[in-house]
């Protein structure tokens, strides 16, 4: 098998006294939609953030691409802020409230990491922009500001953002948790497609039906730990574990 | 009432009303843009990790938010020179003093406005591999702003009103102009009145400027 995209080897993490991650490995593939389950307070969240180093953790090792992510090797000591910054330029990542930035449109959203983070000229980074607004379905609101937009509209923007830089592995934390019933639909139909088109993604999400369609596997989180992982229907409809089994007893009616 | 109005006087000499009136808004916007300046800079020290250096932010603030403004105004221009610090002239140093006065106010709001700074947006920026000054410049302060945009105007409409002292200086702003055409006129009423009525127009044309500039820039609804 080729080099994974994403290697995490033995990652932990604390906060203060309690430990959150304990000791997390996986190995991602290029082209891998990978789906992170279990219930809240597992690590999941905590996991991705620490992939761009939005958390720090402090013991084991995060590769992207080879590439050793924010600590030096062997006395694990954090890099300077260029060089994480540089390493964050890589790796794309939506978050659950969007997080876009207020006091600019749609479109400057997206070209302002093509600019300043890419260097790429003006022209070329507005029409990068314009083409993946355009995909994910909102050439029209190009010129509107995040207070103009739904939750859903603003999700894909932010989905946009991400995607238009190229990185080599996008994060996707919860989505579609902040949106309603009735938005989530447009935000997963972009997910899709990115995930047709050959993505690698790691998608911590709560949408079971859209895990089970989507993903090429499934890894299931309990207190720190993976549990549990495999293809979604093997996973999903028949579990090994018997907490696993609980767990997928809240979608109830959703797998039989 | 015996008292006679006769507003003739007063409008013979209402260019020069207008042309102090003209010098106070100068001065205001001179100090509001420099003070501007120190207020940042003095928020980001107060967040800083030196020790030493918050200390003298909080010095500074502290001092000037507690010392009456004319009196600073009579410490920098006669304080000063006594001690070798010889300023250009009378404009140069109040402008210097009203800028100074009003850094340790929007210290005040520059600090309150970063606090508030939500941290997704900074995360966002972090996330799209923004380094440490881009974030600054591109995400928080523009954000910054916007959120403290209320607090600026009123502090400009504050300074707007504070250059009268600029009077006790003999600058000749509205309130040094009005003294003297009052002296000259004996017109009390109608020189005070005319004054009054100037800087409330003023300073009410100014808030409702500022607050079209804020419903336009209010980004977080």
């Amino acid at each position: 098998m080729a080099q994974p995209l994403l290697r995490a080897i033995d990652v932990h993490k604390r906060f203060g006294a309690t430990e959150v991650l304990k000791g997390i490995d996986l190995e991602v593939q290029q082209g891998e939609v990978v789906a992170i389950i279990g219930a809240s307070g597992s690590g999941k969240t905590t996991f991705l953030r620490c992939i761009n180093l939005l958390e720090e953790f402090h013991q084991g090792e995060i590769q992207v691409d080879g590439e050793r992510i924010g600590y030096t090797e062997g006395t694990h000591r954090r890099l300077g802020e260029t060089a994480i910054s540089a390493q964050r330029a890589k790796i794309g990542m939506v978050f659950q409230s969007y997080n876009l930035f207020p006091h600019m449109t749609a479109e400057q959203n997206v070209t302002l990491g093509l600019i300043k983070v890419q260097k790429r000229p003006k022209a070329e980074a507005v029409e990068t922009a314009r083409r993946w607004l355009d995909r994910v379905g909102l050439s029209e609101r190009r010129g509107h500001y995040p207070y103009q937009l739904s939750g859903g509209q603003q999700q894909r923007v932010a989905i946009a953002r991400a995607v238009a830089m190229e990185p080599k592995l996008v994060l996707f934390d919860e989505v579609t948790s902040a949106l309603d019933p009735e938005l989530v639909a447009e935000v997963l139909a972009v997910m899709q497609d990115l995930a047709k088109s050959g993505m690698t993604m790691l998608v911590v999400s709560h949408e079971m039906l859209f895990v089970r369609e989507v993903a090429t596997r499934v890894v299931f989180m309990e207190g720190g730990r993976i549990a549990e992982q495999g293809p979604p229907d093997a996973l999903l409809v028949n579990p090994k574990s018997e907490r696993l089994a609980t767990f997928l007893g809240r979608f109830h009616g959703v797998f039989r | 009432m015996t008292y006679q109005f006769n507003f003739d006087v007063i409008f013979r000499s209402f260019d020069k009303m207008l042309a102090g009136l003209w010098l106070g808004l100068w001065l205001a916007a001179l100090s509001l843009a420099i003070g501007t300046v120190i207020g940042l800079l003095a928020a980001y020290g107060r967040q800083s990790r030196l020790a030493p250096l918050r200390a003298v932010v909080w010095t500074y603030v502290e001092i000037i938010r507690n010392c009456p403004i004319l009196l600073l105004i009579f410490f920098v221009y006669f304080g000063l020179p006594e001690l070798g610090i010889f300023f250009l002239g009378k404009i140069e140093s109040f402008v210097i003093t009203l800028s100074i006065y009003a850094g340790a106010y929007l210290c005040e709001v520059f600090r309150a406005g970063l606090a508030s700074m939500p941290a997704r947006y900074v995360e966002a920026a972090k996330a799209i591999g923004l380094r440490p000054v881009q974030r600054q410049v591109h995400v928080v302060l523009p954000v910054m702003f916007r959120i403290t945009l209320p607090a600026l105007s009123n502090n400009l409409i504050s300074l707007f009103k504070d250059t009268s002292l600029a009077a006790a200086i003999a600058i000749p702003e509205l309130t040094f102009v009005t003294r003297q055409i009052n002296a000259n006129t004996f017109r009390v009423m109608e020189s005070w009145l005319t004054a009054s009525a100037l800087y409330l127009v003023t300073c009410y044309a100014i808030a409702w400027l500022l607050r079209r500039v804020e419903r336009r820039y209010a980004v977080i609804r």
